[in-house]
């Protein structure tokens, strides 16, 4: 009888993993080497710059004039724009609700042992968006006015996509739906719309609805910038919902439509109870991925005269005030940085709601 | 049934857009305040402080319509608009004059919807260099590469420029005041070309504004001055003479201190200016004392001028060409009468 | 008999409400497209504002940074639209090739037995994806290029490459007069070689002896050149990128615009290819993986040989879109002054015309007829894959 004995050192253990998965072959262990190399070369650096060398005091340009990392204070002195743009120094509290308001009901909805989860999706939906539209605008209730072009930095970043997101959703349903009718004059509406709109670059949509879309408006209806970019980008972003939407209902088999059928449901209602809630399941995560992109999209108003999260940062860096060696890059860095916790997060969740999807399949 | 609901919506549409129709001046007292397009930020024309209060001769020529109407400077809400949309901004009446430092062609005056109503700045294209570069005239710019903004006469006139004197260059166009002045401080460029008047606001966002000089050469006329919508008379002539009233201001000697003193001046002239003889305020739809009112309020235009670019300001720009027309500029401004 | 029919009043048929509810939407259509454009030529005309297509051919008179085409101030403003045009699919050619080599390698990389290596594949595609490709742009361009030495003090690899925050810049190879003959003999000796070895090739399929014809390939591929090259005395030059003046001159050039924007396009899309790389390879059946281990076959092989090929079935289709969006993305360059389609078109045309809806709408439908061609093209390869997969 051979005697119990441990196993060779070089298969278990922190030797063994290392073996395992970093040494397993000549041309691995080369990889391995050249890799660390690679991240001792740049990561002290970069972390040198980032933090050990960087300046966190000071309150003006002088304070980073010599500075050989980054600037941190134009970040901390800028932080009122960069929240909310130019909006009222005074009136600055409004936006602060409407942030509160919004992470509350976010929370409420995406943590699962919080009950009544109907209830706060349909507050979100309905009372929200109308309460905040009340507070950013003002004009009611003896709220004074803030108009649009005062709106900037995260505060307009996340509005635009809000907005973008909750109108883009139910105008895809309605396209995708449009789009597999039986009717032709409304299918062939669909497909024309959404391959326009997704043949085209965003920019240009933005450019239409800034200098292109006014001239199409009777001549003495006030129609706000703002209020225009984002019936534009709603519209783009429709067109990539309807193609997501879509695919889920082509993934759904015919028994469910042909049940629907059966049950005597019409059209509508087949259409609501049967059909839609099961396309949803299926393309949550493509759903997710393109709010995600619209998220990064709304970077684009920039370019036509916004001061979002990204306009506020790139016109702060070049300011006066601000002008420096590091503090360009400082900015980027800081709303890279804001941009991929949104996106990282959105993604995450995604992912995360996917496995509980799959979960319920299982049962 | 449907149908015919569809095309009596449809004629209804039709005949609502065509007849919608009111004058400026109307719609602006409805409103209750005026809107003016203005620059994203130019420093002595219009430039907006860190709590967003806007000052320069562009901001003031429009508070001086809205003295004009309301009696009141406050009443203007600005637009900041950039030099690519404004003219599409204006046609599409997202403001109601546009004061953006815009320079008066043929083509936008005729082909792009707008009328310009005068002049308030007389400038000329230049250009901006590093003095470590050694150049001291435009003619010796050969090769270099340029930069400027998009949607300015700037792009066109340094091709004729160049092309004019057989010089070789490199033009490189931004969207936005910040990138192209950034490009031109990173060193991207060799010379920054626009207006003389934004080139010497311009050179103030420099890391070290005192590195940089003007070269001589002015190489174009750039007669800068507010422009309005196409088509609407009477709101045409109240901005021309508002901008005139500014300038007949300076020429009789009536300024902010003394406007109260000249009300009893004995001259026909100052008495016609601030409504003591005349109907001239009415025949605008104004009231008769608006000329007095905007000098009260804001100064003549010589006032506003030295308080936006004059030589007291860090643009530092002498009067040159924008001195009144009897004291060696060509300032001048039609009588009133 | 008759009951039925008087319950089912012709409005309740779903055929009748099919076409109803079409002729409503015509209608709906027709009414808000009749009311738009009614509104536009009454705001054009009332503020005598010009419109039509004559503008095209007028002259452009401002001078654009990067020209491929013949193009001078004196070229007409439809020719300046063909320079953004060509600026477009240059800087969508480059990225697109770029962008392809490093998603096939991180994302094979993310799959890789190597902890290291799958980890820091994972962290740049968990990075670029989330962050806007517009921020990627001006980082690169403003934070990252511009920083570098002006001309005078440019980093510099002898002459051969030089750096400084203008651009970069290489020799260029000048083709003389004589050089096209040089190049047809190239093209020949080629030609001839390949139609040698195809001659080779059937030759053995069909009698088992391959005849032997090494020699051949020096003597056409190198001799036949050489002794075009003899004949015309050597009729290429190289141009060295040398400081003349403000700047570099001669030499090719890539513009800073150009690099900066082909740097963002290019590893922002490869995050994206990286994830459709991935999911193909894991889309192949592990069988198919076990089956070439089993054969012996390393992993290197094994990817190229029979992992690979069939992922690229998976992985095509949304590879092209995924070109398709890189092009529509490379709009972007307006933020940064690279002149393409839209920077030189719908920015600079534009603004000097004031012609906002005839630039707008002819820049749309190029886009749009560079997407159509695209998924004509992909529906081709589709196809011919399918008979493949069938025979």
């Amino acid at each position: 009888m051979i005697a119990f004995r441990a196993p060779p050192i070089l298969h278990v253990g922190p030797v063994g993993w290392l073996r395992a998965n970093l040494f397993s072959s000549v041309f691995n262990s080369v990889l391995t080497l050249l890799i660390l190399a690679l991240l001792a070369w740049t990561i002290p650096p970069l972390l040198n710059w980032a933090f050990f060398s960087a300046t966190w005091a000071g309150t003006t340009r002088e304070a980073c004039a010599n500075a050989t990392g980054a600037c941190w204070p134009y970040i901390t002195q800028r932080m009122g724009q960069i929240l909310y743009g130019f909006y009222d120094f005074d009136q600055r509290w409004r936006p602060d609700v409407v942030y509160t308001l919004g992470a509350a009901g976010l929370a409420w909805l995406m943590i699962p042992r919080i009950p009544h989860k109907g209830w706060a999706g349909a507050a979100m939906l309905t009372v929200y968006p109308l309460a905040s539209y009340v507070l950013l605008t003002g004009g009611w209730f003896g709220l004074p006015v803030v108009s649009t072009e005062r709106w900037g930095g995260l505060l307009l970043t996340l509005v635009v996509a809000a907005v973008g997101i909750v109108a883009s959703l139910p105008l895809g349903v309605i396209l995708a739906l449009g789009r597999r009718s039986t009717l032709p004059v409304v299918r062939i509406f669909c497909v024309v719309f959404i391959e326009v709109w997704r043949g085209v670059p965003m920019i240009t949509v933005l450019f239409i609805a800034s200098s292109m879309l006014p001239l199409f408006l009777p001549e003495g209806l006030e129609f706000d910038k703002l209020a225009r970019a984002l019936i534009a980008i709603a519209l783009f972003n429709a067109a990539y919902m309807a193609e997501v939407v879509r695919a889920g209902l082509q993934a759904l088999p015919r028994g469910q439509y042909e049940g629907a059928g059966a049950l005597g449901l019409g059209y509508w209602r087949a259409t609501t109870f049967v059909i839609l809630p099961q396309a949803f399941k299926i393309v949550l995560p493509g759903i997710v991925n393109n709010m995600i992109s619209m998220f990064k999209d709304t970077s684009l108003v920039s370019i036509i005269g916004f001061f979002d999260l990204l306009g506020v940062i790139q016109t702060g860096s070049s300011d006066l005030d601000w002008a420096g060696p590091n503090t360009a890059v400082t900015g980027y860095l800081f709303a890279a940085a804001i941009y991929w916790a949104f996106c990282f997060s959105m993604s995450r969740y995604s992912a995360h709601l996917e496995t509980q999807l799959a979960e319920g399949d299982r049962r | 049934m449907k149908l015919r609901l569809f095309f009596l919506g449809l004629v209804a549409a039709l005949a609502l857009a065509s007849t919608a129709q009111a004058g400026t001046l109307d719609n602006v007292r409805k409103n209750g305040f005026l809107r003016c397009g203005v620059s994203e930020g130019q420093p002595g024309f219009s430039n907006p402080d860190q709590r967003g209060n806007w000052t320069g001769i562009d901001v003031d020529y429009c508070r001086a319509v809205a003295v004009a109407i309301f009696n009141d400077p406050n009443k203007v809400r600005f637009v900041p608009v950039s030099f690519a949309e404004r003219f599409t901004a204006l046609q599409a009446g997202q403001f109601d004059i546009l004061s953006h430092n815009t320079t008066w062609t043929m083509d936008r005056d005729v082909a792009q919807g707008l009328e310009f109503i005068g002049v308030d700045f007389y400038d000329g294209q230049g250009f901006m260099v590093r003095k470590s570069l050694g150049v001291n005239s435009a003619l010796k710019l050969d090769g270099a590469t340029l930069c400027t903004q998009t949607g300015t006469t700037s792009e066109l006139n340094a091709a004729d420029f160049f092309r004019a004197h057989k010089l070789k260059y490199k033009i490189l166009v931004y969207q936005k005041a910040s990138e192209y002045i950034a490009a031109y401080d990173a060193g991207r460029c060799d010379a920054a070309t626009t207006d003389r008047s934004g080139l010497a606001g311009d050179r103030l966002k420099l890391k070290n504004p005192a590195d940089h000089i003007l070269l001589p050469e002015t190489i174009s006329k750039e007669p800068l001055g507010p422009a309005v919508r196409h088509g609407d008379q009477q709101w045409g002539d109240l901005c021309r003479w508002t901008l005139f009233a500014l300038v007949n201001a300076e020429e009789l000697g009536v300024n902010s201190r003394n406007v109260d003193a000249q009300l009893n001046s004995t001259s026909p002239e100052i008495r016609r200016l601030l409504g003591k003889e005349g109907a001239f305020g009415q025949e605008l739809g104004l009231a008769n004392d608006w000329a007095y009112r905007i000098v009260k309020r804001l100064g003549n235009y010589g006032e506003i001028y030295e308080r936006g670019v004059g030589l007291n300001t860090p643009l530092k720009l002498p009067r040159g060409l924008n001195n009144l027309w009897n004291k060696g500029g060509i300032m001048y401004a039609p009588p009133i009468r | 008999m008759a009951r039925p029919r008087a319950r089912h009043a012709w409005w309740r048929d779903t055929r009748w409400q099919g076409i109803a509810l079409q002729a409503l939407a015509l209608v709906a259509i027709a009414a808000v497209g009749l009311w738009l454009a009614h509104n536009a030529i009454g705001a054009l005309s009332r503020r005598h504002v010009a419109s039509g297509f004559a503008f095209l051919g007028h002259t452009a008179g401002f001078g654009i940074s990067q020209v491929l085409i013949p193009y001078t101030e004196e070229s007409s403003y439809g020719q300046a639209m063909w320079v953004g045009l060509v600026n477009t699919l240059v800087v969508s050619a480059v990225s697109i090739v770029l962008s392809t080599l490093i998603g096939f390698v991180v994302g094979i990389g993310r799959l890789s037995g190597n902890w290291l290596v799958a980890k820091l594949c994972t962290v740049y595609v968990e990075t670029l994806r989330n962050i806007p490709l517009l921020l990627q742009v001006v980082f690169w361009y403003f934070g990252v290029l511009q920083t570098l030495p002006g001309p005078r003090d440019s980093l510099a690899l002898g002459s051969w490459i030089v750096l400084n925050n203008r651009g970069v810049y290489v020799p260029e190879v000048i083709f003389a007069p004589g050089s096209w003959l040089v190049v047809l003999a190239l093209a020949v000796g080629l030609a001839v070689f390949f139609a040698l070895y195809g001659w080779a090739q059937r030759l053995q399929r069909k009698t088992g002896r391959r005849p032997t014809i090494w020699w051949a390939a020096p003597l056409l591929v190198i001799g036949l050149p050489a002794l075009a090259l003899f004949v015309e005395r050597v009729p290429f030059a190289l141009s060295w990128p040398q400081l003349a003046g403000f700047s570099y001159e001669g030499g090719l050039q890539i513009n800073s615009e150009l690099a900066g924007l082909t740097i963002a396009l290019s590893i922002y899309t490869a995050a994206y290819i990286a994830e459709i790389v991935r999911a193909g390879l894991v889309s192949v059946a592990r069988g198919q993986r076990e089956a070439a281990e089993a054969l012996g076959l390393r992993r290197g092989l094994a990817l190229r040989l029979v992992l690979i090929p069939q992922a690229m079935r998976v992985i095509i289709p949304p590879l092209a879109s995924e070109y398709l969006s890189l092009t529509k993305n490379s709009s972007l360059a307006i933020a940064i002054g690279y002149p393409d389609l839209v920077a030189v078109f719908a920015g600079t045309v534009l603004n000097q015309t004031g012609q906002a809806i005839e630039i707008l709408s002819l820049t749309m439908a190029i886009y749009l007829a560079l997407s159509l061609v695209t998924s004509a093209l992909m529906n081709l390869y589709n196809r011919a894959h399918a008979l493949e997969g069938l025979g």
